[in-house]
């Protein structure tokens, strides 16, 4: 690896663009592309679920525990409700909870990395001791507290672990990684020339810390927000698995799963399907997120190809 | 080392002291406070509360609270039969003299709700992460040496989706397997038990018994570490495989066998003792779901019955305890890197 010999050679034009370099490497993983063709097609799925012959909620007497078949793909449960259907709904609660997870996240990890990266000092000290005490926290055990606390408050919005108060308690136990790789970006970009040049432009610091240092420190928060809409998927199921999660008759993964729990043996497609829906969701998230590391660091490419 | 292994320890008593606050403030600004889960299902009339809330010196401002929760309030006067005068003395320890309260469900003291159920976690727990240490290891090493061939992508493939695989869904579909379908061909009975530590009513310790009721939740919970371990274990020896050192090692006509296992694994492996330390607060915590799941009455179960029932003095000295494992076991990794590795130096 020669960086002055890379740089005397003329950029092509299609590495003249960040997205197009990352795209290029990002279509030679082959686990990435899986991820991303599953995600779709769950995404797509998911969204056109009105379109199925079944209502998610109103049961059909006559079609009790019925096992798959071509009228209902993944069978029935015990009050003749179509599973495949229940699962696409399910599927938007679990999806909609993960995206909401990574914004509240985001929100607040973004602000705290970039203030105590960039200001340093007594700022920096406090806001990472707290990062530090978040940290430290058995993060799925207060998940489980959180929610068996606020199950039963009674709030317009927040009534019976809604979708937003189950994402509220994630996110909030879910943006200390965001903030500590925004804060170690932040350390490294503020003493470059063209931020100093900057501030001698007369640029102010809110300025500096959106449009120039934030840009350039995208890559680190985009993979990590994938992985972060994994594990957060994952943990909204296990938390509507006890129990503590959405409450039914919304469908959730989580909470599809649970129910099936009682008659899994006699009926084991209300076990099956359910779970199989997060292990797919969970790895193609995975796969997307280790294609994005690869394709977002370029050395990790040329160390491969031996450069 | 001695001064930042003092400086760490000062830190940490800290941090201990910030995780206290939050989780004093979690409990009691929920709705209805430490006491809601009293007067519902259980048969409390008001009075009673009223008295408990006195007796508990829940009537008092928040921070005097946290202090009797921390030192409690056997030092001063309290006013129990709410009169208006202070007659009696308080009768709490506060947990910084191992005052844990007592268990709103079961009425026993916290200490000896936890001390019933945590030898039965850190069996299971120690049992799974050996399993899976002891198979990702080489699992690892194969891996790293034959990289890029198809016994590489087969183990990279498994171990992703290994982590993909959520445990409670895993755990049902064994169950499902060895419990519902497959049955002894001798007995006709279920191949292996779907729950409990021994078979209920055996009398005496049978080892074949413990065993069989091991096998599903160490299946369960180990999958996911192995696959994590082997993952790590693989990149970590890809590491040292390319190092100069061993080149050296190689050029000065070492065998093989002695560059791989004496000069590359003995550095590829502290990595993974750090993360092993990490992982340790797991053994204490457990592994929720397998005891959900798997009727496992350790401390992910009783956690997980104090939550359904809302019963704060054991979810608080979980979580303390809890967080106090994963506190010492930070401080753990870092002191075993400098130790395994003399070119890491902390100032």
């Amino acid at each position: 690896m020669n960086p002055s010999n890379e740089l005397s050679q003329p950029l092509s034009p299609a590495q003249t663009s960040l997205g197009l370099g990352v795209w290029k490497r990002f279509r030679k993983h082959p686990g990435a592309i899986f991820g991303l063709i599953v995600l779709t097609l769950l995404l797509a799925l998911v969204v056109f679920a009105p379109l199925t012959a079944y209502d998610p909620e109103v049961s059909d007497i006559s079609a009790r525990n019925k096992p798959p078949s071509i009228q209902h793909l993944m069978g029935t449960d015990a009050l003749g409700r179509d599973l495949f259907t229940r699962i696409l709904y399910g599927g938007r609660i679990s999806l909609t909870v993960g995206i909401m997870v990574v914004v509240i996240g985001l929100v607040i990890g973004v602000p705290v990395g970039a203030l105590a990266g960039y200001y340093g000092g007594w700022l920096d000290a406090l806001l990472m001791r707290i990062t530090d005490t978040f940290l430290s926290l058995p993060a799925f055990l207060v998940l489980i507290l959180l929610s068996a606390i606020l199950r039963e408050v009674e709030l317009p919005l927040f009534e019976r672990n809604s979708v937003l108060t189950i994402a509220l308690v994630i996110g909030l136990l879910s943006w200390m990684t965001f903030a500590r790789l925004i804060r170690a970006a932040f350390l490294t970009l503020r003493e470059l020339d063209f931020i100093a040049a900057t501030r001698a432009l007369g640029g102010s610091d809110f300025r500096i810390i959106v449009k120039h240092i934030l840009p350039n420190a995208i890559g680190p928060i985009i993979v990590e927000a994938t992985l972060e809409l994994g594990s957060a998927i994952i943990e909204e199921s296990g938390l509507s698995f006890l129990g503590f999660g959405i409450q039914p008759p919304t469908p959730s993964w989580g909470n599809l799963l649970s129910n099936a729990q009682t008659h899994f043996t006699t009926q084991p497609w209300l076990a099956i399907f359910p779970g199989l829906m997060i292990f797919l969701a969970i790895i193609s998230v995975n796969y997307i997120g280790d294609g994005l590391r690869d394709a977002f660091d370029p050395y990790k490419v040329l160390d491969q190809i031996g450069e | 080392m001695a001064a930042y292994i003092l400086r760490r320890l000062l830190q940490t008593i800290a941090l201990l002291f910030l995780l206290s606050v939050v989780l004093f403030a979690l409990v009691n600004l929920a709705p209805g406070g430490p006491l809601a889960g009293q007067g519902q299902s259980r048969h409390v009339s008001a009075e009673k509360v009223e008295l408990l809330k006195r007796q508990f010196g829940l009537d008092q401002p928040l921070p005097t609270q946290y202090i009797i929760w921390l030192a409690g309030n056997d030092w001063m006067k309290v006013d129990v039969d709410g009169d208006g005068i202070k007659e009696s003395s308080g009768t709490r320890y506060g947990i910084l003299r191992g005052d844990f309260g007592f268990s709103f469900r079961t009425r026993k003291p916290v200490l000896e709700e936890i001390g019933g159920r945590l030898p039965n976690t850190i069996y299971l727990m120690s049992i799974t992460m050996l399993a899976a240490i002891l198979l990702a290891i080489p699992i690892g090493i194969a891996s790293a040496l034959r990289q890029y061939s198809k016994f590489d992508i087969a183990v990279t493939t498994f171990s992703f989706a290994g982590q993909a695989i959520p445990e409670f869904w895993l755990g049902l579909i064994l169950i499902l397997v060895f419990y519902a379908w497959l049955k002894n061909p001798f007995t006709g009975q279920p191949l292996l038990p779907s729950g409990g530590i021994t078979t209920l009513g055996l009398q005496g310790f049978n080892l074949g018994d413990r065993i069989e009721h091991l096998i599903l939740p160490v299946l369960t919970g180990a999958l996911g570490w192995v696959s994590w371990y082997s993952r790590f274990m693989r990149s970590s020896m890809l590491d040292v495989i390319h190092k100069d050192y061993l080149r050296t090692a190689r050029a000065k006509g070492a065998s093989n066998w002695v560059v791989l296992y004496k000069h590359g694994l003995r550095n590829a492996l502290i990595p993974l003792v750090t993360l092993l330390a990490l992982d340790l607060p797991y053994i204490f915590s457990g592994a929720i779901f397998v005891e959900y799941l798997f009727a496992w009455p350790g401390m992910g179960r009783l956690y997980y019955q104090a939550a359904e029932q809302r019963d704060y003095p054991v979810l608080m000295t979980i979580l303390i305890i809890g967080a106090a494992t994963i506190i010492f076991s930070n401080l753990l990794a870092d002191i075993l890197y400098a130790y395994l590795d003399p070119r890491v130096r902390y100032e």
